[in-house]
């Protein structure tokens, strides 16, 4: 276990962990990671439960100090991150040494996530660790916060993967709401033809979209009764852009749904940078079911994916200075590594 | 791009009901009512609690809206035409429309402030109801509003349903931030923010009341079903409560 000091924090530091299902009744939303994939990919680097919390960056910059050795994971949207000054790979897992300092920065936007060996071992409330900033419960990290590891299992660093490709926009995938048969079939067609980004406006309760040309909108000003809504449902709201609801989203709306983005393409609309082109596209229900299923059956052999890293030659006193002396690689990662 | 001619017709706002229809990749919605109903509201609580007590191994979850039922399930232990077999199967079996309202319902007694600069909204909404300030006063606390769904935001009730004359729109333009405990009207319904948060609806109340106590064993203060009757206060009386009273002074006692 170690202790985990908050040197300096930007906005939009948050513990995440998998959110709490089991509330929608009672108006909480699930919340939880805004890149669900990124949580996995931490859990399988560390080889450990994908329960564990981490920490959340949402373009922003993060510097830690840990108290005691300890293993990370670098997941998510790529930063800049550095040990004491010399450079950590993103998508791996290392070993710090007592004292270490972490610096995380120049995020091209999206969720970053920091994992630690044991996880983040914060109170648990409601069944979870993670922060719910529309229902207020927790908040953001700031300068001079301290946290602590739970107890550590593991032992292996230096491992690294090929993350699913989500980090440049590209599209996302939606099966049909109750009300996408109220929008014209013209305005589909233009839905699905027409080339998006994301509004600077955008957090954890949900993304704006923009377009060039006209938004989007029903025929008749239709009153909609206000039912359970879910995450990845694309509210057309009253200006015609489409707003995409996200972990922390309200569980109830009234606002016309073109469509809901399948639960496996959110990673790609959260990790989209400003700018990045986004489309959409309708695949029928059947299909969608199909596409989940491979994706959960993907999530789960993340570990079986994973890589020794191949260090760079002037990697090497990195190495040298934070694994071997940590004492806890095989032994033999430079054999292997080269 | 799938062309939308060839997508599985998912019906109308007008279709027969109750309707069962996918939301999302692993939910389903039951829909007892395109419009809001006393009935449909009780058919729409009924159905929930009839699944939950069935206990199926493939749903997660459950859950109400004001006419209709969610239930989300696991893609790896069930497909959509197994539950959609089973939903229908259990419509089937009576008519959820005459369903009792839930067990184990309370009368909730809540005081609240009207008017003032607390709740700055209460002489523009009496107006659009054709109300003096006063009669609207009135007319809010003269009958418990039954809690007909939580929602929106955690532990947070829409309320109803008040007389024809309330029949008054949202604002187009959204008040910024209402407070945790504002009493806002529009639509013959009432909300009961649980959080501060910017909304349509005309501050007209405001209350003591924390909907939403996560640290306590029972975090969500109200249930769908409960009735809360409205008390006037002052100002003074109010900033009184708020001072002693983590309940907002609601009371409650049981409704047979």
């Amino acid at each position: 276990m170690a202790g985990i000091t908050v040197q300096r924090a930007g906005p939009g530091i948050t513990l995440q962990d998998r959110g709490r299902a089991g509330y929608l009744a009672q108006g909480l939303s699930r919340g939880g990671a805004a890149d669900l994939l990124a949580l996995a990919e931490g859990a399988a680097l560390l080889g450990q439960d994908d329960t564990c919390a981490a920490i959340e960056v949402a373009g922003s910059f993060v510097t830690l100090q840990v108290s005691d050795p300890v293993r990370i994971a670098l997941t998510g949207a790529p930063m800049r991150a550095r040990c004491d000054g010399a450079a950590l790979a993103w998508n791996a897992s290392h070993m710090l040494p007592a004292g270490a300092t972490v610096d995380l920065a120049g995020s091209a936007g999206g969720y970053s996530y920091v994992h630690f060996g044991g996880g983040i071992d914060a109170d648990v409330t409601l069944g979870a660790r993670s922060a719910h900033l529309a229902a207020g419960l927790g908040r953001m990290l700031v300068d001079g916060d301290s946290l602590t590891t739970g107890p550590d299992n593991g032992t292996r660093v230096g491992q690294t993967f090929t993350p699913l490709p989500r980090f440049d926009g590209g599209t996302l995938r939606l099966v049909q709401t109750p009300q996408t048969r109220l929008f014209a079939r013209a305005e589909l067609a233009r839905f699905q033809d027409t080339t998006f980004c994301k509004d600077a406006r955008g957090n954890r309760m949900g993304q704006r979209l923009v377009c060039d040309g006209a938004g989007f909108g029903l025929d008749a000003g239709l009153n909609i009764l206000s039912e359970t809504i879910v995450p990845g449902d694309v509210q057309i709201t009253g200006d015609g852009a489409p707003f995409v609801l996200l972990a922390e989203c309200q569980t109830t709306g009234g606002y016309p749904r073109i469509g809901t983005v399948l639960p496996c393409d959110l990673p790609r609309l959260v990790q989209a940078p400003q700018g990045a082109a986004l489309k959409f596209a309708f695949v029928d229900l059947e299909q969608a079911v199909a596409l989940e299923r491979a994706e959960g059956a993907r999530r789960a052999g993340l570990r079986g994916g994973l890589r020794p890293m191949i260090r760079d030659p002037h990697d090497m006193a990195d190495l040298l200075a934070y694994q071997l002396i940590s004492g806890v690689t095989r032994g033999d990662d430079l054999e292997r590594g080269t | 791009m799938t062309d939308m001619t060839d997508m599985t017709d998912m019906g109308d706002a007008e279709a027969d009901l109750p309707s069962i229809k996918a939301i999302g990749v692993d939910g389903v919605l039951v829909s007892f009512g395109a419009q809001l109903s006393e009935a449909a509201n009780r058919a729409a609580l009924a159905f929930r609690a009839a699944i939950e007590a069935e206990d199926m191994p493939a749903v997660l979850e459950t859950a109400t809206s004001l006419t209709s039922t969610y239930v989300r399930f696991d893609l790896a232990g069930a497909d959509h035409a197994q539950l959609r077999d089973k939903l229908a199967a259990m419509l089937g079996r009576r008519d959820w429309y005459q369903a009792p309202l839930p067990q184990g319902r309370r009368l909730w007694h809540v005081p609240a402030v009207f008017g003032t600069d607390l709740a700055p909204q209460l002489d523009d909404a009496a107006q659009l109801a054709g109300l003096s300030a006063s009669d609207a006063i009135t007319a809010i606390c003269a009958q418990p509003l039954r809690v007909q769904t939580i929602g929106f935001a955690p532990g947070q009730p829409y309320l109803g349903e008040l007389p024809p004359e309330w029949d008054i729109p949202r604002q187009t333009n959204l008040t910024p931030r209402v407070p945790e405990g504002a009493l806002a009207v529009a639509i013959r319904q009432m909300v009961l923010f649980s959080v501060s948060t910017p909304t349509g609806w005309r501050h007209v109340g405001q209350t003591a009341l924390r909907l939403f106590q996560p640290d306590r064993p029972d975090p969500f203060v109200l249930r769908p079903g409960d009735e809360v009757l409205f008390k006037p206060v002052t100002r003074a009386e109010y900033e009184n409560i708020r001072q002693r009273d983590d309940a907002g002074g609601a009371v409650s006692e049981k409704l047979v």
